[in-house]
Parts: structure tokens; sequence; C-alpha cells
């Protein structure tokens, strides 16, 4: 009883002051530069297809891709920099960090590879946002509700299009199938990583603010093997996996990636165009 | 040597802007499937808030007129005026019409 009534002491007071201590506010800006992060490493990666598409079509589609995840992490850094009251733009977020204050997740920093490695890099990626938006777009957090809603749609579009492309080169030749196989293989040591939580989730958890993202694993599992099955495509039964992206640690593709993209705003503090 | 076909089929895209405007010819785009299609033509033709419909047709599936059928085709019109409602009076007092 006493036990239910302080819960109900809590619940109100929940209510009344939502998201109010510094801890919970640095717990939604480092999970807010997370989320921005992600789509940010994302967008770059997905930037540097431009021109080189295997048809037009394709290339204006990844470039689209790119600009969505760009505009995403905009209004994600926006957010975080609003949070800790902190003057800091959505630029300064983006090309003044380094390395080690990167927080996104290491599937994204993974380089293109081939057609079907970048296709099946998105289908991983995509079908996470749609259920971790699908998620936020619930939060008690209105901002972060809201703007998750946004991206969601975004995220299903992205989804769509790069699991027709899996199904398509899972049942097209022989080469395709096989280079799509193999980006599957390579890519699942980065698939832990992509649900990896710190005490900032735990803290924002039981705020409400977020869900409990190790919910969202099953109903991804479940989703993926849909979409390979459909592929004709196995999961590899090799259990290998690394991570560390949480934490700032990174493979050795994000420094060399943050280096092209930063190399203006280093070079020339401030330079606009 | 003849450098090998390798695009994929090509459709041709209609654009609906909004609920009950007709389709209209955006352009064309290859694709190697009806799926496919509609996603390459999202993707290119409707960018900038274009439309909220989207019809592809497989160009192939397109009957045409040809040019040398040109004349007996469309001539006989030129000189059907009373087809056309340039001679009606309109009725005074008529605004919207």
């Amino acid at each position: 009883m006493t036990k239910f009534i302080v819960r109900l002491i809590f619940i109100k007071c929940l209510k009344a002051q939502p998201i109010c201590n510094d801890e919970h506010k640095n717990a939604r800006y480092n999970f807010c530069l997370r989320l921005a992060d992600n789509n940010l490493i994302l967008a770059q990666r997905l930037a540097e297809w431009c021109s080189k598409g295997p048809i037009l079509e394709e290339d204006l589609a990844i470039t689209n891709m790119s600009l969505d995840l760009f505009g995403q992490a905009e209004s994600f850094y926006d957010y975080a920099a609003a949070v800790i009251e902190s003057n800091s733009s959505a630029d300064e977020l983006a090309f003044l960090r380094s390395e080690r204050e990167y927080l996104n997740t290491l599937m994204v920093e993974q380089p293109n590879g081939d057609f079907a490695f970048t296709m099946m890099k998105q289908m991983l990626f995509s079908a996470y946002t749609k259920l971790l938006y699908e998620s936020l777009s619930k939060s008690v957090d209105r901002t972060l509700a809201g703007l998750s809603a946004k991206a969601l749609k975004e995220a299903k579009y992205h989804l769509r299009h790069s699991s027709e492309w899996v199904i398509r080169l899972g049942n097209g030749t022989n080469e395709s199938k096989e280079r799509v196989q193999f980006a599957l293989n390579e890519l699942w040591l980065f698939v832990d990583d992509m649900f990896a939580m710190d005490e900032n989730d735990e803290a924002l958890i039981t705020i409400g603010v977020i869900e409990n993202t190790k919910d969202i694993k099953p109903k991804w599992l479940m989703f993926i093997k849909q979409i390979l099955e459909e592929a004709n495509l196995q999961i590899t039964s090799n259990t290998n996996s690394i991570s560390g992206g949480i934490k700032g640690i990174h493979t050795e593709h994000l420094g060399h990636l943050l280096c092209e993209m930063q190399y203006l705003q280093r070079a020339y503090p401030g330079a606009k165009w | 040597m003849e450098n090998a076909n390798t695009q994929f089929q090509q459709w041709e895209v209609f654009i609906q802007a909004k609920n009950g405007s007709p389709f209209e010819h955006a352009g064309s785009i290859h694709a190697a499937d009806k799926k496919m299609a509609l996603q390459n033509a999202r993707d290119i033709y409707t960018r900038r808030c274009e439309g909220r419909s989207l019809w592809v047709v497989p160009t192939n599936a397109i009957a045409a007129t040809v040019a040398e059928e040109e004349a007996e085709f469309f001539d006989p019109a030129d000189d059907k005026i009373y087809r056309t409602p340039n001679f009606y009076k309109m009725p005074k007092g008529t605004t919207n019409l």
C-alpha cells in the first residue's frame, strides 16, 4: 500500500513538473545528440554517392535520403542545444566536435562499399529508426515527440526504398545475391551497438521521455527476418559484435569521415557561403 | 562493338497535383518493376511538392500516333470552326462562365 501511494505521488510529481532537474537535462541533451549524430554521419555517407549512383534515378534517391537525414540531424542538434540552454548552433555541434565526442552508432560510419552494402546498411538502420521514432512520437517530451513524428515519415520511406532493393538483390543474379549476403554478414557485427543503452537512457525511461529501447530490438529482429526471408538471405551464424559508439569509441572510419566533413570549418572558422 | 542496352525498362510518369485534378504527364524514368517505378517517380518528380498521387505506365504500353499519319489524323479539323463555341452569344448577366 505504501508502495502504491509512493508511486502515485511520484506520478503526480511527474505530471506537475516533467523533465526538470539537471541530470535529466543532460540525459536529454546526450540522447538528442546521439539521434542527431546518427543521422548526420549516415547523411554524410550517403552524400558520398552523389554523382556515383548506379543509375540516375538511384543517384537522386540516395541523395534525397541524405538530405532528409541532414534535416533530421539539424533539428535534433537544435533541440539538444535548446535543452541545455546552450548557444551552440547545429553547425557548431556538427563541425567542431572531435571523433571521441561523437555518439553515433558504429553501423552508420561504415564505408558505403558497393550499392548492395549501402542498401543493406540503410535497411538495418532505417528499420531501427522507424521503430524508435514510432516510440518517441509518444514521448511526454512534446518537442521530441513532434520531431520524431516528422522524422518517422522519412524513415518509413527510407526503409521501404532500401528493403525493396535488398529483396531484389537477394533474388537477382548470383552476383547480386552474393554481394548483398556479404553486406549482411559484415554489417551484422554492428547490430548490437545500435541498441546500446547507457545511464542517460535509464534516466529518461524513468521519467517517461523514452520507452525502453530494449523493447525495440525484438520487433526489429522480427521485421528484419521477414525481409531477409523474402530476399532469400541468411543471418550469419557469426555472433561476434563490437560496440562503443555510445561512449564515443569508434571504428577507424569515423575519423576519416569527420576529416573531410569538418575540413572547411576547421581551416576557416566561421566561414559562410 | 555495339553497347548493349543495360537500362531498366522505361516508364512514363503522370502526376496528380491534388485530389480531383487530372493526371498530367511529367516525364519518364527507368525502373525494373512497378513498385520501383513508383519510388523512382516519387524521388525524381515529386521532390518539390508537385503532387499527391502518381501513375506510372510502361512506355511500351502506350499507343501513339506517328508523324506520317499526322496530316490525315489532325488536318481535317482545321476548317471546322463550327465545332468551337465561338458563335454562341453570352446571355446577359452571366458572370461565372
